[in-house]
């Protein structure tokens, strides 16, 4: 079997347990939907603005938050909980002891983990305009949505493999990932918008980490804010630092 | 001459390993045979892990020679991993897939895999082929182990302590597929640390104590076993004592034991006495030392020459 086929079949066993794990299906999945029906329907009548000059229905606001979040969920949670738990069973050991390239291995979870990405963002997409009118990316802006989208992808998987390396066990994994990830959420307006009063320290957190500039780059596509390409870079960034991280401390043996 | 051709599978000389400052291998020589299941018996703590995963390539070795069908295991070269299958301590498997479908995603690693369903009949898990694996019982995971490690169709299987932490029913199971691999012709290197089950399953066995080979031969031999001293056990109504010529040893209540240099003679002497005496020899029997006794003799004999060291 050649790589490209070796990928394709471990990505369709990746599939397999991803929808018949209840916790993975739930909380990977299903939780940024109900997030984003919660959001929308409680605070969707009220508007927040944008620029100076604009202002927007907070609906669309969550549709494009949601669907960073979902991708983050999808890629970082997803990634780190479930690699950290197949390292502490002995998994990946296993693995390793077999003649599939540790490479096609690691690469089916990412290429799994895009997938579920964009399912995820076409059916928040698809709720938003649905219901609530949002406007989607065409032409253009649709291209430079997609590069964001899938620059991020990979930057939240590689964060999600490098946080892996500081894991010691499948129990601290979820308590690990949840607490490296919510805060920062928080404090990048994903569930809350950063009004203009917000503390100097909590714009500058929202500066340093990718989740924010990720954030700003989906709006852009669905709220018609201005794209830069800055956001973009620092996501790249983040990304590749987290891809180097991986590679030098990824471990396939339970770190015991 | 091909490496695939030589009929020694796996041959290791002066192999050495230290952990820290500690030496989990202080010198290991062996050489298993093709086709042979080989044991290694040891103590926990003894090497035995070190050792195999040596040969799996998961660890590196400080210093010595190893060989795996002719190939260094370290780094764990893609020539190697086709060829052999590996039964680790305690591994997981992803919860959410089925037997079948488990054993078909470790096959299509593999170049030249076997059927799936000829591993589920080797390892008697045809009724559960669609059981999801979280649902098995102990003894049958440790059977889907051992099918995931036959899934590449290997020349060489490494099992480590296959069946620890096992009732008596679930060690047979695993057993008996351990067994039925003979028919296969497939080499099997297992570790444990229970004597029946070297005793049962090895064609050779090796005991490990302390980082070393202490003995090494086959489960009827090993260390002489079969040229140690025989003892005849009985007992005697009260009162009674055999006569002289024995190398006797009183015990309580009334048995005895004759550590016998000739067991035809001796045997013939007792029981030719006990006849004219009109005296019955109860609870008659002939023990040789067993493998347990000789293990626990080799192994103690090392436990004590460290407690000499440590005190140095």
């Amino acid at each position: 079997m050649n790589s490209a086929m070796m990928l394709q079949n471990q990505v369709k066993y990746v599939n397999k347990t991803f929808w018949r794990n209840p916790a993975s299906a739930f909380f990977t999945f299903a939780f940024p939907l109900m997030f984003l029906v919660i959001f929308t329907s409680l605070l969707g009548h009220h508007s927040i603005s944008v620029s100076r000059t604009r202002s927007i229905d907070l609906s669309t606001y969550y549709v494009a938050s949601m669907a960073a979040y979902a991708v983050i969920s999808a890629c970082y949670n997803n990634i780190a909980v479930g690699l950290a738990i197949q390292r502490d069973s002995g998994v990946l050991k296993r693995t390793r002891g077999t003649p599939i390239p540790g490479g096609i291995y690691i690469l089916g979870r990412l290429v799994h983990a895009m997938f579920v990405s964009v399912i995820l963002v076409v059916i928040t997409a698809g709720y938003g305009a649905l219901f609530y009118h949002a406007s989607l990316p065409t032409g253009w802006s649709l291209v430079k949505f997609a590069v964001m989208l899938i620059v991020g992808a990979l930057t939240f998987c590689a964060l999600g493999f490098a946080v892996t390396c500081v894991i010691p066990n499948a129990d601290a994994a979820p308590a690990i990932v949840n607490a490296t990830i919510l805060p920062l959420l928080f404090l990048s307006g994903i569930f809350i918008a950063l009004s203009s009063n917000a503390p100097t320290w909590m714009v500058w957190v929202a500066r340093i980490f990718p989740i924010r500039h990720f954030a700003l780059g989906m709006q852009a596509g669905f709220v018609g804010t201005t794209f830069n390409w800055m956001d973009v870079v620092v996501v790249a960034a983040w990304g590749v630092g987290a891809f180097l991280v991986s590679y030098r401390f990824f471990t396939w043996e339970p770190r015991r | 001459m091909d490496a695939r051709e030589s009929p020694v599978a796996i041959s290791v000389r002066g192999l050495t390993k230290s952990y820290a400052h500690n030496a989990a291998l202080r010198g290991v020589n062996l050489e298993i045979r093709r086709g042979e299941i080989f044991a290694l018996l040891g103590p926990n703590g003894a090497g035995k892990t070190t050792f195999v995963e040596i040969l799996e390539g998961f660890r590196r070795r400080d210093g010595g020679e190893v060989l795996v069908l002719g190939i260094d295991p370290d780094h764990q070269p893609m020539s190697l991993k086709t060829r052999v299958g590996i039964v680790l301590q305690s591994s997981g498997v992803d919860r959410y897939l089925n037997v079948a479908e488990t054993i078909a995603m470790y096959s299509s690693y593999y170049p030249h895999p076997r059927a799936v369903d000829e591993i589920l009949r080797l390892v008697g898990l045809e009724a559960k082929r669609d059981e999801r694996v979280l649902r098995l019982s102990g003894g049958q995971q440790r059977r889907l182990d051992v099918a995931i490690a036959l899934a590449g169709n290997p020349d060489l299987l490494f099992l480590d302590e296959p069946t620890t932490g096992f009732d008596p029913s679930a060690r047979r199971e695993v057993w008996e597929v351990i067994k039925n691999l003979r028919t296969l012709g497939k080499t099997v290197v297992l570790t444990t640390h229970f004597m029946d089950e070297a005793q049962y399953l090895a064609d050779r066995l090796a005991v490990i104590a302390n980082g070393q080979i202490v003995a090494e031969g086959n489960p009827e031999t090993l260390a002489g076993r079969d040229r140690m001293l025989a003892t005849v056990h009985f007992s005697l109504p009260p009162g009674v004592v055999p006569p002289a010529p024995f190398d006797l040893h009183a015990k309580a209540n009334n048995v005895f034991e004759i550590r016998a240099q000739n067991v035809t003679q001796d045997l013939f002497d007792l029981t030719s006495w006990a006849l004219g005496a009109g005296v019955s020899l109860e609870d008659l029997r002939v023990e040789r030392p067993t493998l347990e006794d000789v293990y626990l003799e080799l192994t103690a004999e090392v436990a004590e020459s460290r407690s000499g060291e440590a005190a140095l």
